[in-house]
This record gives C-alpha cells, structure tokens and sequence, in this order.
C-alpha cells in the first residue's frame, strides 16, 4: 500500500500545525464558532449530540495494521474505547475533545493518517473497492487512481468552498461493490485499445433528491484524467446552485442541465484545462502504482480446505469471498453482531484485527462502505486460525450479505442531524431474524437504516430501506424496497404510510415472507421484487 | 418552561444552564423564561459556552424534562450504550429518554 | 473594513472598478469588479488593458471567485487580481494559489496569522495559478 515519502509527510505535518493554530485561536476567542466551523469540518470535527465527533480518513478503505493499532490506541487515550466505521470507509469518533484534536492529528501523522477534507464542501475522501487488489474480477487495482486523485484534490485551492460536499469513487471490476454511481464522481477504469482509462459517470448520490449517475465520458486516458476531472469540478464550481443548500449537489446542476449540456461544459473546460499541463505525468502512476504491487503470494499454497467444523463451514460459505490468487481467500469481517451497533468496534477488537492483519493478510486490512473490516490476502490455510480468534473476540457473526449485515448511520443516538434513532431499530430486526439458517434460506438481502433525510444509511440503495422521520416529536419509519448500490444500480420505492419501531420489524418480516413464498428458483429478494413489483408486497404489509 | 442548553466549548459535552452557571445535568437546569438569549449571547461572548440554545421543557418531580427526544437524548447519553450515560447504573434510564 | 493587503510591487490603481455592464458599454475603463455570479470569460478579450480586477466574495462559503481568479490568469492576465468581501484569514492562501495578489476582506485581518499561514505549507500536491511547482513535478523533475 502507499507509503508517504517527504513530501506527504511534510503535508500532513502543516495540516496539524494549522489547525492546532485554528484551534488556539477559537479557544482563546480570535475567531467565533460561525468562522470555525467551516475550518473545523474541513477536518472532520463535528459538534455532534453529545460531543465533538472527529472523522478520521481511511483512503480508499485501504490501512496497515500500525494504523489499525493507532485508531485502537486513540478509542483508548482520548475517547470511551471504541471507534464507528462508516459508510465513507472512514472511521469515527464520538467522545473527543476539541482541546484534545490537534494531539489527535499529530499521533495519526505518525503513521501516515489524517482527517484532511472528511467533511465540508470540498472532495472527500476518495472511496473505492474492498477487494481491490484481490478481487478475481477486477481489470486492474483501481487505488492507483484513487491515491492520485487523494493527492489531487488534498488543499485544492480552487474546489475547497465547493457549492457542496463532493464524493468521488473509483472501481475497477464490474461487480460494483462500492456503490460507484451513487457518487458525485463515479470512476471506472475500464481498458480500450489496450491502454487504461477512466470511464467518468456524474452526478449519482443519495440523500434528499436520491440519483444515479449518467455516463459522462466513456474513456479518459491517464494522460487527460486530472484534466479531465478538473474540468469537471470546475464547472460545478461555477455553476452549481448557491441559493439552496438542499440544490447544491451536482446531482442537481446535471438534472438542470442535462448530462449532453454538463458534458459540452465539460468538454470545453477541458480545452482550456488541458492546455495548463497540471497532468502528473506516466512516472508518477508508476511510482504510485508499485506501492500497490501484489504482495509475495504463495505459489504453493494449498487450495484445499477443512470443512468438517459445521460453524466454520457457515463462515466460509458466508464471509470467504473468492481470491485471484489459488490458495488464497478474502475474509470479511462482519461488525454486526446479532443486537449490537453496526461499524461499531472496541479498542481491543480493533487490535486483535490489526494484528490477523499483520500475521495473515500480508499486513493489509480494508474498511467496506457496508461498515465491515476485510482481511484481503488470507491463506486458505490459515482460514480456520483466523475464525477462531475472531470468534473469541466476537467478530466471527456469519452474516455478511444477508438481512442482519445492516448499514445503519449513528442516528439520534449520536447524531445532531437525525430525526429519528437507527441502531436501536438495527438491533431489533437482527434479533427477530438472529436465526442463522433462517437468515440463509432468505439469502441476500441488503438492509440499510438512515435516521434522516441526508441518507447516510445508503437506505436509497438497500434492497430494504428505512428511512426514519419525525412525526410531530415521534420517531416514525418509512419503508422502501427495490433499491440497489451494486451494479444493478436501483433506488428504492416507498411501500406507503410510516410504521412505528416495532411496526416496521413485522412489515418487514411479512415482505420477506412473501418473497419466500413466491421467489423462484435463484431469486433474490430484490429479484422478487423486481418480477412481481410492488403491489403484492403492499397488500402483504397493509393489507 | 425553558431551558438554555449548549456544548462546552473545550469538551464539547452537553452543558444546561443552572442559574449562575453551567451544569453537565439536566436535573440543575433552571427556567430561564424569556432571559435565554441574553444569557446566551454574554455567555458565548464569554466562551463559557458554544452553540446555546433555548428549549421547552416540563417540570416534573425528577427534574426539568426537555420536550423533544433530541434533547431528552443529550441529556443522558446514547440510549444504545447505557454504560456510557450519566446514569449508568440506572438501568431505567432509558425510558425516561422514550 | 480591513486594509487593502497587497502583494504587488507596482502602484495601487487609484481607477476605481465598474461594474462588468459599465466596462463593457464604457471602452476606456481599466478597472472592472466581478460579481460572483458573472462569467470571467467575457473579459478575456480586454485583459490587455486591464489593470485591477475585483472580484466579489460576497459570502465566504461562496467559492465561484476561486474558479474566476485562475480562469483569468490562465488566459494570461497580469494586473491586479483582487478579492473583495468575505475574505477570510485561513482564505487568504488558497486564494493566493488561485492567482489573486490583493485583498480586501470586509472585516480585518491580522497579519501575524496572515504571515504564518501564507508560510505554512512548503509543498502543494497540484498545479494552480501560482508558482508553486507541484510535488508531482518535483518527485519527477
């Protein structure tokens, strides 16, 4: 994985300084809250229900498990013990200490980490596929890309009072398994002629005004891709909406315009960008791209396994995905036990994954957007050593994919935006459907809660979704069906009138019992759905 | 009744106002009635706290209970980790959040 | 009102700037204030008798003035590129990087911050319409 040399270092080392200068001087009263709050969030720090909340970056999910120790040894030092891992592929913490967060920064520099651009309405932190560099399908490892764009878009000086908060991602394999067209900026690399390139989709997202994003340009060779993505930007930069914060992605401004009018814009921006030569040149990816080698995998490492412990054949089937190398595995990691709080982990769990990190995974761990910890490089020899440890610790649930693997945001319970709590609901319908075989016999099924309209919980794209609301001082749950972040890319549908908690755990069981009554052979939930739509579905929950 | 609310500036934790100060519990905060904007304004001026806000409340033999869940939230903790509430060892503090 | 922070070596314009509608129906203006909103682009025509451009920041959160100062300074202009309005102290050196040389931020600015922001940073990851070399370019040569 990428490795900081002077440069970054020297980068990062000025952001501390510069906000541990912020931060001096709001405590000492040179600056009010309304001037330090946009320098605050441009570093992650939020004021949350309870306290600051600092978001820590995980660039494109992607850690080491020196860094993994660092997030353990901060829930430790500075906050009650425990870390969230979000839907971002970052991770949060909810007890700090605004006169604590510049020593924050100045630990997380030690081991090449940072809260750079994890909020305000600058590009965040760049996302990416789990399985890169593992995956059997993928084309080529897309973090690359993703780490060129990090350097790229890290203190942009003209993109760093954006409209909005911006979003890129980038993939490359077709299995979508980071929501790719649900991003501001959807990348695909995609190869044509021979020569890399990024296919740019623009203008997906969730939140309010739910959209998927429309192929802009099929192919940007490397040598135009900065370029290209500047131009982009530019133009959001100049004509995205400022009057209304609810119009100000650029979801809205392509909607407006419509993808061939942004596409126009873009293309002659990008005559003029071209010119300026702000392209890193081919040396640069090479140099980029050799931190992302493949590690010196085995070649004899057998690819056979020990099926006969019945609990450890679950996990294999369940949370063992397929690796491009024979011999080895991807391990996923779920973070949702049956009645706990997803993407939630203690100091001690997080250490104990560190160190599978370091002694099985060739020293390299991955944040999923569905709040799991991926172990990439695992031996299919080692699988059975490394289930048990997990299971000691509690991380061994079999659940990856199906209804209990829940994204839920933090909610009321933590959040100062939300309408309505998430986890305890999270908890709820993992207890009702806590039975393992019964979760596997309706198979894969995307749950997602968001607390509030901004849809952190991805609730648009879950193949269920929940949406919870304020009615009039009452938490209230909206249910919608048929959503997808994959490659089937879909957004959902809203059943009809709200349910109260425990009314939305018995709507969704009488869903999912239709769906077991008239799926037919190989179908999904989602795929029931999509065949029978949403008629049946509504007259089983209401009816 | 209305009750001033706020984070600390330095900690950030939820903070109401008492009369002559500030308290870490709801059950000190007192009715401010309409002097919350004033007080709010010196005191933020003075850094003693960030972000106050006025809120309604009923009183109760408990204490003030603030009227929306949002604030009845900040005032004891997150309903998922009782152990980390101001009232942990009350395991029926919960209910009085709902 | 702040002072007027200059990094220019020349004299101050004393011409003040008309609105864009003024300098293009006025052919002998040399000073021109941009609002957020308007295109710079249709200035390019003029830049070579241009001497003070002022560009509007009328809230600090509105960014379009960032893409206006490099857009005329990428098509070669050289005077005077100034911010005016809500103009920040922690602004002030990413506004630099976009090319502006003078600000006039409606609230004053110390300079002490000032000083030790524009120092800060010794490296920048891209290029933009200052000087700075980008740290691509210095790895690579």
């Amino acid at each position: 994985m990428y490795k900081y040399d002077e440069y970054d270092h020297s980068i990062v080392a000025a952001r501390v300084e510069e906000f541990r200068d912020q931060v001096n001087r709001r405590l000492a009263g040179q600056i009010t809250e309304d001037q330090f709050k946009p320098l605050r969030l441009m570093n992650g720090l939020y004021l949350q229900l309870h306290a600051y909340m600092l978001r820590v970056a995980v660039p494109y999910g992607t850690l080491d498990s020196r860094q993994m120790h660092m997030l353990a040894h901060i829930a430790r030092k500075y906050d009650r013990g425990y870390g969230h891992f979000t839907t971002r592929q970052n991770l949060q913490y909810n007890w700090i200490k605004l006169e604590d967060a510049p020593d924050i920064l100045a630990e997380l520099a030690t081991v090449e980490m940072h809260a750079i651009q994890t909020s305000g309405n600058c590009i965040r932190n760049i996302s990416s596929d789990q399985f890169a560099g593992a995956a059997a399908d993928e084309l080529t490892d897309p973090r690359p890309w993703a780490e060129l764009l990090r350097q790229w878009s890290t203190f942009h000086p003209e993109f760093s009072y954006l409209p909005r908060k911006f979003k890129i991602c980038v993939i490359a394999a077709e299995e979508d398994r980071a929501a790719m067209r649900l991003h501001d900026i959807g990348i695909q690399i995609v190869e044509k002629d021979g020569q890399l390139g990024a296919a740019i989709y623009v203008g997906g997202g969730m939140g309010r005004t739910p959209m998927i994003a429309p192929l802009i340009k099929d192919f940007v060779p490397f040598d135009d891709f900065v370029s290209y993505l500047e131009a982009c930007l530019r133009v959001y930069n100049r004509y995205g909406r400022r009057d209304n914060m609810y119009k100000a992605r650029i979801k809205i401004l392509i909607h407006e315009l419509g993808a061939d009018k942004y596409r126009a814009e873009v293309e002659e921006e990008f005559a003029a960008v071209k010119a300026l030569g702000i392209d890193p040149p081919q040396a640069e990816f090479d140099r980029i791209a050799a931190y992302f080698a493949p590690p010196a995998f085995d070649a004899d490492a057998p690819d056979t396994l020990d099926r006969s412990d019945p609990d450890f054949a679950v996990w294999l089937d369940q949370n063992v995905s397929a690796h491009k190398k024979p011999g080895y595995a991807v391990v996923t990691i779920s973070l949702k036990p049956i009645g706990g709080i997803p993407g939630d982990a203690t100091a001690d769990q997080i250490d104990l994954m560190a160190d599978l990190g370091k002694q099985f995974s060739f020293d390299e761990l991955r944040v999923t957007h569905a709040q799991n910890i991926v172990l990439p490089h695992v031996r299919k020899a080692d699988l059975y050593t490394v289930w048990q440890q997990l299971r000691e610790a509690g991380l061994a649930e079999a659940n990856l994919g199906l209804i209990s693997d829940i994204i839920a945001c933090p909610g009321l319970d933590y959040c100062s935006l939300a309408n309505a709590r998430s986890i305890p609901l999270a908890q709820k319908i993992a207890t009702r459907f806590s039975d393992i075989g019964r979760q596997r016999e309706l198979g894969e099924l995307k749950l997602k809660i968001s607390g509030c309209i901004n849809a952190c919980g991805h609730h648009h794209a879950g193949h269920i979704g929940i949406l919870g609301v304020d009615r009039k001082g009452v938490e209230n749950y909206q249910l919608s069906f048929g959503g997808s972040g994959a490659e089937d890319v879909s957004l959902g549908t809203i059943t009809g009138p709200g349910f109260s908690e425990d009314g939305i755990v018995d709507a969704i069981e009488k869903a999912t019992d239709l769906y077991l009554a008239q799926r037919e052979d190989g179908e999904r939930f989602l795929d029931t759905y999509r065949r029978l739509g949403m008629a049946p579905f509504k007259e089983a929950i209401y009816g | 009744m209305k009750l001033l609310t706020g984070n600390d500036l330095p900690t950030g934790d939820v903070t109401w106002w008492s009369g002559s100060g500030w308290s870490r519990h709801v059950e000190d905060a007192v009715d401010v009635g309409d002097q919350g904007e004033a007080i709010a304004h010196a005191e933020e001026g003075a850094r003693r706290v960030n972000g106050p806000y006025v809120i309604d409340a009923t009183a109760t033999p408990e204490g003030p209970r603030p009227a929306h869940i949002k604030d009845r939230i900040r005032a004891l903790g997150p309903t998922v980790r009782p152990d980390l509430t101001l009232k942990p060892a009350d395991p029926n503090a919960g209910s009085w959040v709902i | 009102m702040g002072d007027l922070l200059r990094y220019r070596d020349d004299e101050t314009h004393e011409e003040p700037a008309v609105t864009l509608d003024a300098f293009l129906g006025q052919s002998n203006a040399t000073a021109v204030r941009i609002e957020s909103g308007e295109d710079a682009r249709i200035l390019l025509p003029y830049l070579d008798r241009l001497a003070l451009v002022e560009v509007s920041f009328p809230k600090f959160r509105d960014g379009r003035g960032y893409s206006t100062g490099r857009i005329l300074r990428e098509a070669g202009y050289t005077g005077e590129l100034r911010a005016q309005g809500d103009v920040l102290v922690d602004q002030i050196p990413l506004m630099r990087r976009c090319g502006f040389d003078s600000f006039a931020p409606e609230a004053p600015v110390d300079e002490a911050v000032l000083a030790a922001s524009l120092a800060r940073y010794e490296f920048h990851y891209q290029a933009a319409a200052d000087p700075a070399v980008p740290v691509w370019k210095r790895r690579h040569g």
